[in-house]
């Protein structure tokens, strides 16, 4: 597992496809706070899928003002048949070309496997990275982590 | 690995030994296949440790991806409004294939509940807010996908099959 990126950094800012035709900063999402969640690849099986268990508790993050992005390797139009599939109602960024670019820099890509770890991030307000974890690769690491991050971040 | 946050209380519905030394709780979706799939599993390990565990279902629809996964939640609470839990989680997971609104009212009248009662119960969504509190304590114990299952709390992250389950729980035994 590689290392990832540790609470106090400066989140990278990037700058990735969101659509076919629409591209999302991080940089614009300054003032909020943002759950960035890498995940390995579109359409893993159904009911265990971290996307779609995320999808379900979005009211929770909205309630602490959070904005939640899911980041993979897959190509937009990918993620749009996805999302599209289970009804995700968060944007899906595209670190597609050059491919795991924004991953490397986050410590949180498998260049064995040519995709991304499982690894969240909580980034405050300034766009600090305030907690991150790395989930094993099998392991669906749910929301707890999230959840709490958010409720510490606003003490 | 995540431990449930939510101690089981008596407003859980429990099947078997409530003083079990190991008590199985899941959390699960009923229009879910893996659930579906864990259903008879579950009846084989109550079967195979009798009065050494007690089982606790809690509801985790997940609704984006299953339309009727909350009404069949909802429903279940409403036959155990009127104790009949069981009988209607059993019935509806026996039908998961054919699961519809429809067949929700069918299995309530078969049950000797009021099939209009129910439906008046879904349009208020009347356990609704017991549906959602199952939900969200699930999320902050760390449920990851149905089903999630924890043995005497601590969340089960092997396989949902008989054999990687009974293990477990013969550890705590």
């Amino acid at each position: 597992m590689s290392q990832i990126l540790q609470p106090g950094i400066q989140a990278p800012d990037f700058c990735l496809h969101v659509t076919p035709d629409q591209k999302l900063s991080l940089s614009e999402l300054r003032g909020t706070p943002v759950i960035l969640t890498f995940y390995p690849a579109d359409w893993s099986p159904v009911c265990g899928d971290q996307m779609a268990l995320y999808n379900e508790i979005l009211s929770e993050f909205r309630k602490h003002g959070a904005e939640l992005l899911g980041i993979s390797v897959d190509g937009a139009w990918c993620h749009e048949a996805f999302a599209k599939d289970r009804h995700l109602h968060f944007p899906l960024l595209s670190d597609f070309e050059p491919k795991g670019e924004v991953a490397k820099q986050y410590g949180a890509y498998r260049s064995a496997d040519g995709c991304c770890e499982r690894a969240l991030f909580v980034i405050d307000k300034r766009g600090v990275i305030f907690w991150s974890y790395c989930s094993p690769v099998a392991v669906n690491p749910g929301a707890d982590g999230i959840l709490q991050a958010l409720e510490e971040m606003q003490k | 690995m995540a431990d449930l946050k939510i101690p089981v209380t008596t407003k859980d519905h429990l099947q078997g030994n409530e003083n079990a030394p190991v008590i199985v709780v899941e959390y699960g979706d009923y229009e879910c296949p893996h659930c579906g799939h864990a259903y008879p599993i579950v009846k084989q390990l109550q079967k195979h440790f009798g009065q050494q565990i007690g089982f606790v279902f809690r509801n985790f629809p997940l609704a984006e991806l299953h339309p009727y996964a909350e009404s069949a939640a909802e429903a279940a609470e409403f036959a155990a409004a009127n104790d009949r839990f069981w009988e209607m989680h059993d019935s509806i997971y026996e039908n998961q294939e054919v699961l519809s609104e429809s067949l929700l009212l069918e299995l309530a009248e078969t049950l000797g509940l009021s099939a209009p009662a129910l439906r008046e119960s879904l349009n208020d969504s009347e356990f609704a807010p017991r549906v959602r509190e199952d939900f969200l304590g699930g999320v902050r114990s760390g449920v990851n996908g149905t089903p999630t299952f924890y043995i005497n709390g601590h969340r089960h992250d092997g396989p949902f099959e008989f054999e990687s389950l009974a293990a477990a729980i013969d550890a705590q035994l």
